[in-house]
């Protein structure tokens, strides 16, 4: 082995030690969702006469191509259950492989972890070698257990290793691009950044890219999520595309290695420029807004870029799913309204539950700011524990309330012109803010955790997962009534609203305001971590 | 504090401390690593909660006066983190409007005492310049107590010399100063009276003339014919001799006769050093070198 790569081993270890929670429950979690899209697939589409009918609507949707992709085999039931899962689920798979691959090199490096470890017997290139081995290997984990389950699921077994692979192909290379801004950058939340911003843009690549006719332009072709489509699962599985992310890994990795080769330890390849030397934060909320304001703002272009998007679906929306079985769906899942308002209802409360998922990872900075040891500083003086909890916590609960406003606003823009109808504006907005209380309520459940069981506070994000699952898969799955009405989400008021919907809201926000006076006083009454 | 005990867990970090600070000194809180001397300034500011015992500061108590009482004092933690995205200038100016507010004239003057760059983000600091961030943060605020954990670790000796040098200003003005160190030199050079801290407990304090004894110096000397009678000495203690080789401990009164014997009897070599803390636990308190360890293992993570 390499002088600079000794040491790799006990680094893949010690990382396998510290994610031995965090990846099987991933795993686990695109095996159920894998496994339930494939099986329910059959029921949904029963005959090839209702998936070409679906399949065709699908690929005669403009919005509909740039945001999933198209069907290329209008027969296969594969590659119509699974047209969420080639480009969408698959960005999702490379955020989760940046997260980890960065997890590994930069934060460690900016924690000082790995200067620590440095001091013994490891080789310079060691600790990128095993942050990539362990990318690679939970991508690839991940592509052959979703390959099982799909074929478990009653697909094809060769599409299902197409499907399989072409996953795992993905997060090697997405891997592989963290490793490169890990070492670009000085901070894990800059390299963090400009990795997602990477996805984004092969993302954006690929949708414009699918629209062009009749199939995708170059421009697709420029993008590892569009080669992941072009993989065609269940539709011609062309295996020769693999190809493509595996050779992109094999030139990335040797250009991680020799930007690491040209800077120290906790350096990026950017000179840090020099900022004010006095401060215009005036107080802790401030301070919150500094730390916060970054993210939400990515969140907030994300949500309107979507909620555009699903607007302007509106008017498709009665011929995308003409299938009877499919309205059925539709109906039974999102309502007993109109089509239109069922399908926008249904993607309102997919918003919903995003904008929660942006709640608990702005209140989940109190957590982190505590074990990172800057709460020590800030209550040592005037400071009281609950104005700086409330610090976080406000701008927790005020930027879930922006983002379900922007996605009403932009969603009812978007389905006001494709409709000609300027009152949905109004009516989708109020639809849209409608589903604050329910992420109100996981966001205080953050609070509760971190005032009663702080170690415990990252798991709400298992929470979030369970209550999606039953959303999405609770009818399917038999799950007793009581258990479907634990989730908060469950009883949020659909479109369209009536007086009524009061109610619920109401419940919603009482349920929240308790778990965060719960939160409040265990805070208050706890010892401060470290 | 009166018989303060702080469980973590199974573990007993402060076993019945008593501990008091007069107005106006500066107070050396000394002890080895795991002692519990962080333990104690944390519990002083309400971070965390004692399991029995009294806690008074400034006649409040620190776990629910905590607004009133920090307007009063001024912190430095003894493991400075800091936000890697803002500027030092930025995070010593924000502390200390949350302080309350601090001098902008001494906050500049501080920065030119410390030579700190205060247009650099935290996360390009070494742990020195952050320490330092943290002190001329609460340095420059009109705190009437200072509670300052080992605030010299990562400080290289001319910025000790400047730190000790704003510890004594702090004293001429009347202030106090609770500082905890694990190095003896340090806490004798600046306290006007010393706790010593041992497994939880407070062992010895008082003013350092009367710790006297705590202080001897360790003196090894070759001679050419070893002179007999060195054990009567004034001050002169612990006397062994192998071969041409006398070491002995020695009070700083009984230094002078010890040189004046060792010099007639045809002096060699000649190494003399402070008493190391470790060296006086094991001295006066009879802990073996394994209790000390275990004294040090049972402290939380990161504790000091």
């Amino acid at each position: 082995m390499r002088e600079t790569l000794a040491g790799t081993g006990v680094l893949i270890r010690l990382g396998l030690r510290r994610d031995r929670w965090l990846l099987p429950a991933w795993i686990a979690g695109f095996a159920v969702t894998t496994y339930s899209t494939a099986a329910a697939g059959a029921e949904l589409y029963p005959d090839v006469g209702s998936r070409v009918e679906a399949a065709t609507a699908l690929n005669a949707t403009a919005s509909l191509v740039a945001l999933f992709g198209r069907v290329y085999e209008p027969t296969s039931l594969g590659a119509l259950s699974l047209i969420k899962y080639t480009a969408f689920m698959a960005a999702i798979l490379a955020v989760l492989m940046v997260f980890i691959t960065i997890r590994h090199t930069r934060s460690d490096e900016e924690s000082g972890r790995l200067e620590l470890l440095g001091g013994g017997r490891l080789g310079r290139d060691a600790p990128l070698a095993a942050a990539l081995a362990i990318s690679f290997g939970a991508s690839l984990v991940l592509g052959l257990v979703t390959a099982v389950t799909l074929a478990a699921g009653g697909l094809p077994a060769a599409g299902s290793l197409a499907f399989g692979l072409g996953w795992a192909a993905t997060g090697m290379a997405f891997s592989a691009v963290a490793g490169v801004t890990a070492q670009v950058t000085a901070s894990a939340r800059a390299a963090t950044g400009l990795s997602l911003g990477v996805v984004a843009v092969t993302y954006a690549l690929r949708a414009v890219g699918d629209l062009a006719e009749p199939g995708p332009s170059a421009l697709s072709w420029l993008s590892p999520i569009g080669w992941n489509q072009q993989i065609r699962a269940f539709a011609g599985d062309r295996w020769w595309v693999l190809a493509l992310p595996l050779a992109l890994c094999a030139a990335l990795v040797p250009v991680a290695l020799a930007l690491r080769a040209r800077r120290d330890l906790g350096s990026g390849l950017r000179e840090e420029r020099p900022g004010p030397a006095r401060g215009s934060l005036n107080g802790v909320w401030d301070l919150a807004v500094r730390l916060q304001l970054r993210l939400l703002a990515a969140w907030a272009v994300a949500f309107v870029a979507f909620g555009v998007v699903i607007g302007s679906l509106a008017g498709n929306v009665t011929d995308l799913l003409s299938s009877p079985n499919a309205q059925d769906l539709i109906r039974m899942l999102g309502g007993t309204q109109a089509m239109t308002d069922a399908f926008i209802a249904a993607e309102i409360s997919i918003m919903g539950l995003l904008a929660a998922a942006y709640g608990l990872s702005a209140a989940n900075r109190l957590r982190d700011e505590e074990t990172d040891g800057h709460v020590e500083a800030l209550l040592g003086t005037a400071t009281t524990r609950p104005r700086w909890a409330t610090s976080h916590f406000a701008f927790a609960l005020a930027g879930v309330a922006v983002l379900m406003l922007l996605s009403g606003l932009s969603v009812g823009a978007g389905a006001a012109m494709v409709l000609s109808d300027g009152n949905q504006l109004g009516r989708i907005t109020v639809a849209s803010a409608a589903q604050i209380p329910a992420a109100w309520v996981m966001t205080s459940v953050v609070l509760a955790a971190f005032g009663w069981a702080p170690r415990l506070t990252g798991t709400v994000w298992g929470l979030l997962l369970v209550f999606v699952a039953l959303g999405e898969f609770g009818v399917l799955w038999n799950a007793p009534e009581w258990v479907m009405e634990l989730s908060p989400f469950r009883h949020s008021p659909l479109l369209p609203l009536d007086s009524d919907a009061v109610w619920p809201m109401l419940g919603l926000t009482v349920t929240a305001a308790a778990l965060a006076a719960l939160g409040y006083t265990g805070w208050r009454r706890r010892d401060l971590a470290p | 504090m009166a018989g303060v005990v702080k469980r973590f867990g199974p573990v007993v970090a402060l076993n019945g401390l008593d501990f008091s600070v007069e107005e106006g000194e500066v107070h050396g809180f000394l002890g080895p690593n795991g002692s519990g001397k962080s333990t104690t300034i944390r519990l002083l500011l309400g971070m965390l909660r004692a399991n029995a015992g009294s806690i008074r500061v400034m006649g409040f108590d620190p776990w629910s006066d905590v607004a009133r009482l920090h307007r009063r004092l001024a912190y430095v933690p003894g493991d400075v983190a800091l936000w890697p995205n803002l500027t030092g200038g930025e995070v010593i100016d924000l502390l200390g409007r949350l302080q309350g507010g601090q001098d902008a004239a001494r906050r500049d003057r501080l920065l030119e005492v410390f030579d700190l760059d205060p247009t650099k983000k935290s996360r390009a600091y070494s742990k020195g310049n952050r320490q330092k961030v943290a002190l001329i943060a609460a340095l420059a605020t009109d705190a009437e107590l200072f509670l300052l954990d080992e605030p010299t670790s990562g400080l290289d000796p001319l910025m000790e010399d400047a730190f000790r040098q704003c510890v004594r200003e702090l004293r001429n003005q009347g202030r106090t100063v609770l500082l905890s160190s694990h190095i003896l030199s340090e806490a004798e050079a600046l306290s006007d009276r010393v706790s010593i801290i041992r497994e939880g407990r407070v062992v010895e304090t008082g003013r350092l003339e009367e710790l006297r004894h705590l202080t001897r110096t360790s003196v090894t000397a070759d001679v050419a014919v070893v002179p007999a009678g060195l054990d009567a000495l004034p001050g002169v203690h612990d006397v062994v001799v192998t071969n041409h080789r006398v070491s002995a401990q020695v009070e700083p009164s009984g230094l002078a006769p010890l040189m004046r014997a060792l010099t007639d009897a045809g002096l060699l070599a000649l190494t003399s050093q402070p008493p190391t803390l470790e060296d006086l636990f094991l001295r006066h308190y009879g802990a073996a070198v394994p209790a000390v360890a275990a004294g040090a293992s049972s402290g939380r993570p990161g504790d000091a």
